[in-house]
């Protein structure tokens, strides 16, 4: 018995859709890459944005999608950025991208390791683990001087070019155009795999655990598989901060990243992959016009913000900025083509 | 007869309290079988260790002859253990088009895919849609699972579990909390189930039970008290008792 074709026609017309690129991440997009050419001046802080994103992104594939809370996400963002740094000192591997896999890869391996550690409990409890999990590795870092220099952090690290060809320099004019680039293909992948059957079963674990099992999903293995994807993301966005800045110390395990990058998820909103981004350029371009105006008080005005976005937001804060995103959605390629299409006639 | 499912001696304890006592329960293929029996007789527990919810403190359970005491949840739902739940437990998140094609994507394997976009197996969307018109939700596939009327969030919750192609299905109160006239489209749609589908269901309405049971086990103190066809049952003095709250005789 096939249901008719139309009411077939109409479901997978409207599952399509889900994934469709829509005009707003299009024009993203293209401004970000044109900033490579429109804002030379910009290119340091603009890195700095772009590592910061990729970190929120990480978060929010965990937090967002599969519902699990980190207080400690700068455990990978740490190991990603000590052993980008270390490889590149002891001239291991001198070339900036394949390091970047590697540091990947170490975090990646993290992550599943302590995985097993957020598979239960409360929320509560994961962000004792996760917050234990980072300071666990800050000390380590510390305790290993001979290692990793210790309190005085890595000095003396010098990147080659990218792949041979591009030199890094002092502006952050390679550094942008690859951080952005890096940033760009990650984000590819985590779109493509939160428009997938796997990340439709995420949203199913972190939306009701108990039915999700109930219909033969192993909600442990899926939330393992998501945990070791982020941290291998967190690990590139640490490597990547070293590799452009040359220096990693113990400050990239700090409690304050931590808690920073929640705040840049929950400013920019949870669960719809542009939040961390967002709120990554927010984050840093507020933090840049607010302590030039009054340095001392930037812990005050990002509590200000926080305060105003938890009235905003109720219970629900990871996702306040849904009504934004619902009333950006109208814009779609329908509603573009009818307003270029009554424009044009309107010149006419 | 053929045996689909089979419990040995289960028994469950919880801190001193006996859930389920010495429960040695036979369901054939294919059967209708009720389970009944009055608040805290142990209904719950039971369906819980059938789905490995809860582990046993002893016994075992035996499906097509196979132990799978040990299994966990979602293996045993691979086997074709699958239930509904008494009180809605769905994705509130979801629509019902994305909850039937996760559904049905696990069952056939395929719900590790991770750079394939959803919904782009014609073959499986055009199951999904076959499953939603059949339990009557083609009209609010793309609607938030959350603003749905209580009697379609009803349909989606056994809809669900049939998406995941069941071979013993257990079916915890169906019609339960559904207002009397919209019962009949749940009530068809559990007697529209396949036939080689194995049913147990538990429910406390008895017109449900008597017209839809070929069978029916009655739970007491955690214990089968009385079981046999709804004919039997329906005469059985001790049965009576029970549902009249009268002090039970010594089975």
């Amino acid at each position: 018995m096939l249901p008719p074709p139309i009411a077939i026609r109409v479901a997978t017309e409207w599952l399509a859709a889900r994934a469709r690129w829509q005009p707003l991440e299009v024009a993203f997009w293209i401004v970000a890459f044109a900033a490579i050419w429109l804002f030379p001046d910009r290119h340091l802080i603009l890195t700095e944005i772009t590592w910061l994103g990729l970190f929120a992104l990480s978060l929010d594939l965990i937090l967002g999608y599969a519902g699990i809370i980190s207080l400690g996400h700068a455990a990978f963002f740490g190991l990603g950025a000590y052993a980008a740094a270390l490889l590149a000192k002891y001239e291991i591997i001198n070339e900036p991208v394949l390091a970047l896999l590697v540091a990947g890869l170490a975090a990646m391996a993290l992550g599943f390791v302590t995985s097993f550690l957020v598979l239960r409990g409360s929320d509560l409890t994961r962000l004792m683990v996760t917050l234990g999990v980072a300071l666990l590795l800050r000390e380590l870092a510390n305790r290993l001087g001979w290692l990793t220099g210790g309190a005085d952090g890595l000095q003396g690290v010098s990147i080659k070019p990218v792949l041979g060809m591009f030199r890094f320099d002092m502006f952050g004019h390679t550094g942008y155009a690859y951080s952005l680039t890096v940033l760009f293909i990650l984000f590819l992948i985590a779109r493509r795999l939160v428009n997938s059957p796997f990340g439709l079963s995420l949203m199913s674990v972190k939306g009701n655990p108990l039915r999700a099992s109930a219909i033969g999903i192993s909600v442990d293995a899926r939330l393992i598989a998501i945990y070791t994807v982020a941290a291998g993301f967190a690990g590139i966005a640490g490597a990547l901060l070293a590799q452009t800045t040359s220096f990693a110390s113990l400050e990239v395990f700090s409690f304050d990243r931590s808690a920073d990058l929640l705040l840049v998820l929950i400013i920019g909103g949870a669960g719809y992959l542009y939040g961390g981004l967002i709120g990554a350029i927010i984050f840093k371009f507020m933090q840049d016009y607010l302590s030039a105006l009054t340095p001392q008080y930037w812990p005050f005005w990002i509590g200000l913000v926080l305060v105003v976005i938890v009235l905003v937001g109720r219970d629900r804060i990871t996702s306040w900025t849904a009504p934004f995103r619902r009333i950006a959605s109208h814009l779609n390629w329908r509603a573009l083509a009818r307003h270029v299409a009554a424009s044009s006639s309107e010149r006419r | 007869m053929a045996v689909a499912l089979e419990t040995i001696n289960l028994v469950k304890r919880f801190s001193g309290i006996v859930a389920s006592n010495n429960v040695s329960l036979q369901i054939a293929k294919g059967a209708r079988h009720a389970l009944i029996g009055p608040n805290g007789a142990g209904k719950t527990t039971l369906i819980n260790l059938l789905t490995g919810v809860q582990r046993p403190t002893g016994g075992r359970i035996l499906l097509d002859g196979e132990d799978i005491t040990g299994l966990s949840t979602h293996e045993r739902v691979r086997l074709g253990i699958v239930r509904t739940f008494q009180i809605n437990q769905l994705f509130n998140d979801l629509t019902p088009l994305e909850t039937i094609g996760l559904a049905v994507s696990e069952r056939r394997g395929q719900g590790l895919d991770w750079w394939r976009i959803v919904g782009s197996r014609p073959d499986l969307v055009a199951e999904v849609v076959e499953i939603l018109e059949r339990f009557h939700l083609a009209d609010v596939i793309d609607k938030r699972t959350a603003v749905l009327p209580y009697g379609k969030q009803r349909l989606l919750e056994i809809a669900l579990a049939i998406a995941c192609r069941p071979r013993l299905l257990l079916l915890d109160e169906p019609a339960a909390g559904v207002p009397e006239d919209e019962r009949h489209e749940i009530l068809a749609a559990v007697a529209a189930l396949p036939a080689d589908v194995t049913v147990l269901l538990i429910e406390h309405d008895m017109d449900i039970v008597f017209s839809f049971a070929d069978r029916i086990s009655v739970l007491v103190n955690g214990a089968l008290f009385v079981e046999g066809s709804p004919e039997e049952v329906a005469r059985d003095p001790r049965v009576k008792a029970v549902y009249l709250g009268e002090e039970v005789a010594d089975a």
